[in-house]
């Protein structure tokens, strides 16, 4: 049922993105379509959220309509149907980031993925200590002595789960510092992934400073020192081509609401080696073989990390959004972009008193950018904005070490998706130029 | 709404010249009970600490550091300027006041004889994102009045 058509062979029959295609595009985005203060809507929040698509929420909804039963359990026709389509979600999800079947769990967010990553670990040492499970859980498990390694530009998601580890296990954390214009200190990466270090998590591309990072650089330490790679999708897979084999990451997460599709399901993909030792996360239901009143075995990924019930109708939608995505061509979107995203940087830069957190106009960014107006805080600015319809993310991106090493509490970020065109990144540059004017700053 | 309604001058002009701002350039009178209180949003990051004086039953001095939005900063503002003066009672009244409309989703009307230059926040109650902005300087007066009496 998953059709996939390869990015690569529609890139050769489809020209560049341009506004014409967006206002076409923009029309099966229902919600879109809407005043706001007067305004029409002009939704720069894609970073926070994503808008669905009428074939996302028709997916949704022929799910209910049609097929609606839980899926690997009951030999009813509704039952095999239901697991037939949440399956086929599964294969179009691996196929549009390079992985394997087994290798694709849902969660229900990525916060989640990195959780289950975390406690998954964390488990492992329990087991090992007791002699239970795989004899590679002995290498997987963290003690004392061990380190974990972040980078100081990480959302909460993929820095809180590792503090916990952390704690949990006796291991330390460290962190990649940032420098002034919120690039990594690759040469002090170097050192710091090092003989102790076990786990590397690090995010593709910055929901702050907008930054892809040098997967393969930072891959490379992690196989020196023997470290698990976790790498943090949540911004590039909307937007970009990932491919995680080629990337040769161990773990990765992703969230179904940022790409288009529905909230309540997110993507975890881990390396099927890894996810066939680990022992489980959570427990329950449809994620077993034999269970006695003592104890449980388990099955095999992806089901081993599925316990109970789960988001049927929304694996079914986020397969719809990510049909939708490769039907445009994820490589024209990312073009797309970074159109935009250049043109918001270049804008921004030439506004007086406008600080952009990042790289600067001209240097490889995705299509968001967050900022920060001379004496006005950030949700004097949204609300500026929103009193011409426009929608922004205001405060700390969940990233409140970031901001404390760039000296900020709070940031205004605008970021745009596939349905946004370039006059709507000019209306929202010509009423930033408009801010300071009106708080007198 | 406009944005206009929202920002009102006083607000403008309350965010920008800050009446009671600094508490250590202010010494609380002598003999006076203090109470200090510290209020953080951790949606926004807005940060208010503020320490009330008093001197038998008046408030003699309301003083405070913070960094946040013109709506918070204008809010403590305002805050500091009217409560010098008054009786605990009084102000315990008008922060009670100052709540109920602010919660009002705009349903209740900011009456001036009761809130003086604080009337002019009414507006903010319609935009419920904003509410904790406005209040988080009255919340810190109320725990730190609890804390000096």
């Amino acid at each position: 049922m998953a059709v996939i058509s390869t990015p690569t062979t529609l890139e050769r029959a489809l020209p560049a993105m341009d506004n014409a295609e967006v206002l076409r595009i923009r029309n099966d985005f229902p919600v879109l379509d809407q005043l706001v203060n007067g305004r029409p809507l002009i939704y720069l929040d894609s970073g926070a959220t994503s808008q669905n698509p009428l074939s996302v929420i028709e997916a949704e909804q022929e799910f209910y309509e049609q097929r609606n039963a839980a899926v690997h359990r009951g030999a009813h026709h509704l039952a095999v149907e239901a697991t037939e389509v949440f399956e086929d979600a599964r294969q179009t999800v691996a196929d549009f980031v390079g992985a394997q079947y087994e290798e694709i769990v849902w969660t229900s967010n990525a916060t989640e993925g990195l959780n289950l990553i975390s406690y998954a670990l964390s488990n492992a040492s329990l087991w090992a200590a007791q002699g239970r499970g795989d004899a590679r859980l002995r290498e997987l498990g963290l003690g004392p002595g061990d380190e974990i390694v972040v980078t100081e530009m990480e959302h909460h998601a993929n820095l809180i789960p590792w503090q916990e580890l952390a704690y949990r296990t006796g291991a330390t954390l460290r962190h990649i510092p940032v420098d002034d214009a919120g690039a990594l200190h690759l040469d002090q990466a170097a050192e710091i992934v090092g003989g102790r270090t076990r786990l590397l998590a690090f995010t593709h591309a910055s929901n702050v400073l907008g930054t892809i990072n040098p997967v393969h650089e930072l891959v490379a330490l992690a196989r020196r020192a023997g470290a698990l790679v976790v790498l943090d999708a949540c911004q590039s897979a909307p937007h970009l081509s990932l491919d995680v084999k080629e990337l040769d990451v161990d773990f990765a997460v992703f969230s179904g609401h940022k790409m288009l599709g529905p909230t309540g399901i997110g993507v975890l993909y881990g390396k099927q080696e890894l996810l066939d030792v680990l022992p489980p996360f959570l427990t329950g239901g449809s994620m077993i073989t034999t269970v006695t009143m003592d104890r449980a075995e388990y099955l095999p990924a992806p089901q081993r990390f599925e316990a109970g019930t789960q988001k049927i109708s929304q694996a079914v939608a986020l397969a719809a959004a990510v049909s939708y995505l490769t039907e445009t061509g994820i490589d024209r979107v990312h073009r797309w972009e970074s159109e935009l995203g250049q043109r918001m940087v270049a804008g921004l830069e030439a506004i007086d008193g406008v600080r952009v957190l990042g790289p600067g106009a001209g240097k490889e960014r995705i299509g968001l950018a967050a900022f920060d107006v001379a004496g006005v805080h950030a949700h004097d600015v949204g609300q500026f904005l929103d009193a011409r319809g426009i929608a922004v993310r205001v405060g700390h991106h969940c990233a409140q070490p970031l901001h404390r090493r760039l000296g900020l509490t709070a940031t205004t970020r605008a970021s745009a998706y596939l349905y946004n065109t370039t006059d709507d990144v000019d209306e929202f540059l010509d009423a930033v130029s408009g801010v300071r004017a009106y708080f007198r700053a | 709404m406009s944005l206009d309604q929202l920002y009102q001058q006083i607000i403008l002009d309350h965010s920008k010249a800050r009446h009671g701002s600094g508490l250590s350039e202010t010494a609380a009178p002598e003999g006076a009970s203090t109470g200090q209180s510290h209020q953080l949003n951790p949606v926004c990051g807005d940060e208010v600490t503020l320490r009330v004086a008093v001197d038998h039953g008046t408030v003699a001095q309301l003083s405070w550091d913070g960094a946040g939005c013109s709506i918070s900063m204008a809010s403590a503002s305002v805050l500091s300027e009217m409560a010098e003066g008054m009786s605990v009672d009084e102000l315990r009244s008008v922060i009670g006041n100052f709540r109920e409309v602010l919660r009002s989703r705009g349903k209740v009307h900011a009456d001036p004889e009761v809130l003086g230059d604080a009337a002019a926040f009414e507006g903010v109650a319609r935009y419920a994102a904003r509410v904790k902005c406005a209040m988080i300087s009255w919340v810190a007066a109320e725990d730190a009045l609890n804390q000096a009496a």
